[in-house]
């Protein structure tokens, strides 16, 4: 993968509903904590690179230019990459790359969403064209399909599915109250989550993530530049990233390909060949917590079909073999464009130890994920306490 | 900095574009075919599959796909679901709908554009767990007048 990364530092807003703050000064809260945390100052810096959802999310058609003042990029480089949700995993492995290649020692990277400020929704129908495969029911709709589709071709029990969907759900939640930036901050019921209004059937509207705002920041740095800076960097183990067909009905979203291989190269690199046992925690991207069954099988957590005894038995859960999203997750906090470089900042956190009330205790080995377009794209990065 | 009194104010706005989309030889082509109650899909030579909606080229071999092909208007079920909630332009009397993906006999792929089930009191929501099913078959139902766009299949139709 060429020369050693590592993450230096992490800063994210208070996620939620932040209608106190213009957008720039949003962005400026995560920068600022970055900064402070890798305890360096923006002329350290490189190169800044920058993504979030498409313009009409708030607005402002490339807003890295009204940002330009936030992100400390005057008088540097500035990359923009986006691919919807998978976003944050795209923006971070840009900034790989470039260190990677030796082309630049400290790279920022900076992600951000203000859902509030205009339609989330009416910007994701934006994103297939208007006339071939015309959504109904939005972005819930797609992961339920892609949900239902899973569970027919299992042949999964729909009150085993409904129930294993209910505790990623309140693991989730419970995650959510251990994270003071946590957007969603409430203790659910199984009950809770298995009555709630149904949004798109099968899922309920605990099964469904919040429209948040927040923004993160991390910085990443060269080997060199990471053991001079930094007592206890992150250090990259593994990267991996696939794309898919646009037409949804081309192959299977049961048997999701751009995970599996995405998530196998990321292995391959990381030297990781029993993901279940060599990983402590992961930051598994769930918006919806259907999804995330399927995501555990196709990340090879475990077997095709057995998500949902995994997770009723309590693998993925506080103190199982493997903890997913002790952060919240996505469940909790979704500004789109950033969700993805938060599962980053958080796997980074937990190989660092600093991750407060939602430390998983000794984690040395992480992995963030997140997934995104017309079901097209995934993204994995795995952090490393060790070089 | 003295204490702030007021509290953070917004500003209206909003953006309205109207575009025009060109949908090429191929697209054309298989809007033609729903006025005349006809399902087209393409055939691409390298790799055999059938593909509707029909493709100017196959995704995966990237030949053009010239072969025209009328495909069945029943299949089955791949996935489904029960939307039951509002958002950008959909008002309370538009829902519940189900949206569906549904794999034409004799096509390659699934179908996902505007596939609606319905023909029944989908409002009862334990009459549409009876019939709706993964594997359930459908069938095609069309609007009396036709216009050449994914309105003309007004829904489909379980076939018990």
């Amino acid at each position: 993968m060429g020369r050693a990364v590592a993450v230096i530092g992490t800063g994210q807003t208070k996620h939620g509903r932040r209608d106190d703050l213009s957008y720039p000064d949003l962005v400026r809260e995560a920068v600022k904590k970055a900064f402070e945390d890798a305890g360096i100052t923006p002329k350290d810096v490189d190169g800044v690179v920058y993504g979030s959802m498409p313009s009409m999310m708030e607005g402002v058609a490339y807003n890295h230019f009204y940002f330009a003042d936030a992100l400390r990029t005057v008088g540097k480089p500035l990359f923009r990459t986006e691919t919807c949700g998978s976003t944050g995993q795209s923006v971070a492995h840009t900034a790989i790359h470039w260190v990677a290649s030796g082309m630049a020692d400290i790279v920022l990277v900076v992600a951000s969403e203000k859902e509030h400020e205009g339609d989330a929704q009416a910007t994701m129908m934006t994103i297939l064209e208007p006339f071939l495969m015309v959504t109904i029911g939005g972005a819930p709709v797609a992961f339920s399909l892609q949900s239902r589709e899973w569970m027919g071709y299992y042949h999964i029990d729909e009150d085993k599915a409904r129930e294993a969907a209910s505790i990623v759900s309140v693991d989730s939640h419970d995650g959510g109250l251990n994270n003071p930036l946590a957007h969603i901050r409430v203790k659910l019921t199984k009950e809770d989550v298995s009555k709630a209004p149904i949004i798109t059937y099968p899922v309920r509207l605990y099964d469904v993530c919040p429209v948040s705002d927040g923004a993160c920041a991390v910085i990443f740095a060269s080997e060199e530049k990471a053991k001079k800076i930094c007592k206890k960097p992150a250090w990259v183990k593994g990267i991996g990233f696939r794309g898919e067909e646009y037409f949804i009905g081309d192959s299977s979203k049961a048997v999701w390909q751009s995970t599996i291989e995405a998530s196998k190269e990321a292995y391959k690199e990381a030297g990781i060949t029993n993901p279940l046992k060599e990983l402590d925690v992961a930051e598994v991207y769930n918006p919806f917590s259907y999804q995330e069954l399927m995501f555990l099988e196709c990340l090879g957590l475990c077997p095709p079909g057995e998500a949902p005894d995994y997770v009723i038995k309590g693998t993925f859960s506080p103190g199982g073999e493997l903890p997913c999203d002790p952060s919240g997750g996505v469940l909790c906090c979704n500004p789109i464009g950033a969700a993805g470089l938060i599962r980053v900042a958080e796997a980074a956190l937990q190989v660092t130890g600093k991750a407060g009330e939602h430390q998983v205790e000794g984690a040395k080995l992480a992995l963030s994920h997140a997934m995104g377009g017309a079901m097209q794209f995934n993204g994995i990065t795995i952090l490393g306490s060790e070089l | 900095m003295a204490e702030q009194k007021e509290k953070p104010r917004k500003v209206a706005s909003m953006g309205m574009v109207p575009y025009e989309m060109a949908l090429g030889p191929t697209w054309t082509r298989f809007f033609e075919g729903f006025k005349e109650k006809r399902i087209l899909g393409t055939k691409c030579n390298k790799c055999g599959r059938v593909l509707v909606p029909a493709r100017p080229f196959c995704p995966r071999c990237f030949e053009p796909m010239e072969e025209w092909v009328e495909v069945a208007q029943e299949g089955t079920i791949v996935t489904w679901s029960y939307v039951n909630y509002t958002y950008f332009g959909v008002t309370p009397d538009m829902i519940p709908v189900i949206g569906a993906t549904i794999k034409l006999d004799g096509v390659d792929c699934g179908t996902g554009m505007w596939t609606q089930i319905g023909g029944f009191d989908i409002k009862d929501f334990e009459l549409v767990t009876k019939k709706v099913k993964v594997g359930a078959r459908v069938k095609a139902v069309w609007r009396r007048k036709r216009q050449g766009n994914f309105r003309d299949i007004d829904y489909w139709k379980i076939i018990e």
